[in-house]
């Protein structure tokens, strides 16, 4: 009933090409938004900011990252981890060896190191497809996780090997290191992905997108159109790589403060390989989805037993969660296969004609 | 359908709103102290996790159900399962830290990295018992670290030292090939440094084969190379499915099992793994094992027999779980100690800081414990947060550990440079580290 666009005429094609053409998903949009930099930084508990919404927009960037090559172009990518890692120790060197340079600076242009990699490891996808595309870039996360332990320049030679965060201000207030206060890092990693989030969305919704979407649905086709592959599978394994290298960044900087190499292995590269499966591939949204069902689950079942007051060892917990998420990817994947961002169109298209479907 | 669909959708955004409620932490009771224990009975590392996890748990509960808790005012006991992952460990510690923790005991160096600056900040001292960063245990550089009661780098000279021994001195290293096989992480990347200061000093050959997390179960390339190399001794810094395999692998390839020592975290379940072949294999430790202890005795009656606790019978004594008694002892005494300090029964973290610094466990208070024998001395103080105490050489001779040294201590005039070096490094690397504020304590 107040899902509907009755009444709302477009006038010219601006409006009708809009991201949101609908007012409601556009007073939406800006609720979420101000529940998002308002609502949560106000009255949000420190756990909830550092340990649920801090990893949740840094796996949310990432999945956005791969959604673009998988999602919208169609290139199966197991080297997101490796890409990650790249954006990460590229900024623990850009901030070392700068120290003065604004931290946010260096975690957005440590995304083009990564860039650069993507690129290089993305030539095969001229050649090949599908699954030998993911052997292809299976061999970047290996060689990128051998790097990142046998090279220790990239970590200062660092005894421990680990990426050891340094204090970075902005305006005088610590964003990074252990004096940052979590409203204060989660309202930079937030700033951050929603500005890369409307970037993505302007360029799926524009005409890179479609020339993505369609190397995807059919290359042969988007070439005898005129689409030129290489450039777009290339541009594909940048962009990909850019948002998966700052969401590295971020995760480190803003969220771990402190990083073993391990943090970028091939579990790593997978946890967002299912993120945007279950959120649905080739939908912003669904990245979201994707990463608040597989991060998020495990930490609603804990908060549920403890909620509840059952008296389970947290070792069961943890077996029970194993399972319980396990179940659920299932489950939604067999209602739903395409994605939760499918079942979030289906809804809206529903609630559009509620209550008289015909 | 459609009904259907929507209810589902439904469900979905009412499971995600009950989480953010629930995501607020509910109150602990005002007299009692809230003692989170990280622990990790699940995944790669819970062969060794498990033991400590017990040992851990089972002394302080004993406390509670014995005397009351420590000072009359009862334990908050609560376990958070990290799995020994860096990224579930951090999440434990936000969960825990708003529920005033007096000190979190990370049990992975990994977790107990991104912690060590965070300590200062958040008033919480951090006790990384035997492991994690050794240049920690300068007191005046890290106030709120404390990693008693002796670090990775002094096991390793311990080692040097006693294979110096057995060849009738340490000049006798020179030429020598060491190999060590190590967990490829924080852990075993840390007396790296040290050991490839003392192949200078001392002459020998450093081989390093590194073993990854990942690859803990399949190490023949790592075996297959050592027996190429032929190294005079194997020293190993593993832990977890890294231990048995590398165990067996040794058997397999025939190495001499008495030239193969292993820093402290070898349980006899990963000697026992290599079959009766693993006879010989060494392994550094601190404390007594085995269950003939009084205070062992009153886990059994207080808490084992009432079926209090999950712990296997079987592995009470064992020499990882009397590892976790002994992580908790130093809990127990650094409570009591803060509340003698501060005079109030529920101490908070910067009480708990003060009292681990002025630990001081003599032969006495082991026996008041119902301790007497089970581990050397611990007196720390403000400069010195880990003591460098000496450990001995156990070998497992088929069924059991059997001590086979006297005391060995690390060669503090090779190891305090080291250490001074790496502490300055890291504050350095830090940015702004900030200055120790916090006031030196009168040991009691």
């Amino acid at each position: 009933m107040l899902y509907r666009e009755a009444g709302q005429f477009k006038t010219n094609y601006v409006d009708d090409q809009a991201v949101f053409p609908i007012r409601q998903d556009r007073i939406g949009i800006a609720v979420i938004l101000a529940v998002a930099f308002v609502g949560i930084p106000l009255f949000g508990s420190d756990f909830f900011i550092s340990a649920v919404m801090v990893p949740l927009l840094v796996f949310s960037l990432a999945a956005i990252g791969l959604n673009i090559l998988t999602g919208y172009t169609g290139l199966l990518s197991l080297g997101t981890g490796g890409f990650m890692g790249v954006g990460a120790f590229a900024c623990y060197k850009l901030t070392t060896i700068f120290p003065d340079v604004n931290i946010i600076i260096w975690i957005l242009v440590s995304g083009f190191f990564s860039c650069g990699i993507g690129i290089l490891f993305g030539l095969p996808s001229l050649r090949i497809k599908g699954f030998y595309l993911a052997v292809a870039t299976l061999s970047a996360q290996f060689f990128l996780d051998w790097a990142f332990v046998r090279i220790p320049w990239l970590v200062n030679n660092n005894t421990s090997g680990a990426i050891e965060v340094p204090s970075r201000y902005l305006f005088g207030m610590p964003i990074t290191g252990p004096m940052a206060q979590p409203e204060v890092r989660y309202l930079v990693v937030l700033s951050i992905v929603a500005l890369l989030t409307l970037i993505a969305s302007n360029l799926v919704h524009g005409r890179i997108g479609r020339s993505w979407m369609a190397v995807r649905d059919m290359d042969l086709a988007a070439e005898l159109i005129g689409i030129r592959l290489y450039r777009t599978k290339l541009l594909a394994f940048a962009v990909s790589s850019y948002y998966c290298g700052v969401a590295g960044a971020l995760m480190v900087f803003l969220w771990y403060g402190s990083a073993e190499p391990a943090v970028f292995g091939i579990d790593q590269s997978f946890f967002i390989l299912f993120m945007v499966i279950i959120g649905g591939l080739g939908s912003l949204v669904g990245s979201f989805f994707g990463a608040a069902l597989i991060y998020g689950m495990p930490i609603i079942l804990k908060a549920i037993v403890g909620l509840v007051g059952l008296q389970i060892s947290p070792a069961t917990v943890e077996h029970l969660t194993f399972m319980a998420v396990g179940g659920l990817i299932i489950l939604f994947l067999i209602i739903e296969p395409a994605g939760l961002a499918r079942l979030w169109q289906v809804g809206k298209q529903k609630l559009r004609v509620w209550p008289f479907p015909y | 359908m459609l009904g259907l669909r929507n209810i589902k959708t439904t469900m979905i955004a009412a499971a995600l709103v009950a989480g953010t409620v629930a995501t607020s932490p509910p109150a602990t009771a005002q007299e009692s102290i809230y003692v989170p224990l990280f622990t990790y009975r699940t995944g790669p590392f819970s062969g060794s996790g498990i033991y400590i996890a017990e040992g851990m748990r089972d002394y302080l509960e004993m406390l509670n159900q014995r005397d009351g808790g420590i000072g009359g005012v009862k334990l908050a006991l609560e376990e958070c399962e990290t799995g020994y992952d860096t990224k579930k460990g951090l999440e434990c510690y936000e969960a825990v830290k708003d529920k005033k923790p007096v000190v979190i005991n990370p049990w992975s160096t990994g977790i107990t990295l991104p912690l060590i600056p965070r300590a200062a900040v958040d008033k919480v001292p951090v006790l990384s018992m035997a492991y994690g960063l050794s240049a920690a245990a300068i007191g005046d550089t890290f106030p709120w670290i404390f990693n008693p009661p002796a670090t990775y780098w002094d096991g390793a000279s311990m080692i040097l030292n006693y294979i110096g021994e057995k060849e009738g001195g340490i000049d006798k290293l020179k030429g020598k090939t060491i190999g060590y096989i190590y967990l490829d992480a924080g852990f075993g990347k840390e007396p790296i440094p040290l050991l490839e200061q003392l192949a200078k000093d001392y002459g020998y050959t450093l081989k390093l084969y590194p073993v990854a997390a990942t690859e803990m179960q399949n190490q023949s390339s790592q075996w297959l190379n050592v027996r190429r190399d032929r190294p005079d001794y194997m020293i190993m810094y593993g832990w977890g499915a890294l231990q048995p395999t590398a165990v067996k692998e040794a058997v397999k390839i025939n190495y001499p099992m008495d030239k193969f020592v292993s820093i402290w975290w070898a349980s006899e379940d990963d000697a026992a793994a290599g079959g009766p072949q693993s006879k010989g294999f060494k392994v550094l430790n601190w404390h007594a094992v085995g269950d003939n202890l009084p205070a062992i005795a009153d886990i059994k009656k207080h808490v084992t027999d009432k079926n209090l606790t999950q712990t296997d019978k079987s592995h009470i004594g064992k020499v990882l779980y009397n590892r976790g008694i002994y992580n908790s002892m130093l809990i127990a005494e650094g409570i009591r100690n803060a509340q003698k300090l501060s005079g109030k029964k529920v101490i908070t973290g910067e009480d708990m800081r003060r009292g681990l610094e002025t630990l001081n466990i003599d032969a006495a208070r082991y026996k008041e414990m119902g301790l007497e024998g089970f581990a050397g001395p611990v007196k720390l103080t403000c400069a010195d947060h880990n003591g460098h105490f000496a450990t001995y050489m156990q070998e497992w001779d088929g069924s059991k550990y059997v001590k086979v040294s006297g005391d060995l201590k690390a060669s503090m005039d090779k190891v305090s440079p080291l250490m001074n070096a790496a502490a300055k490094e890291y504050t350095e690397k830090a940015g702004s580290w900030p200055k120790r504020t916090e006031a030196c304590d009168k040991a009691s």
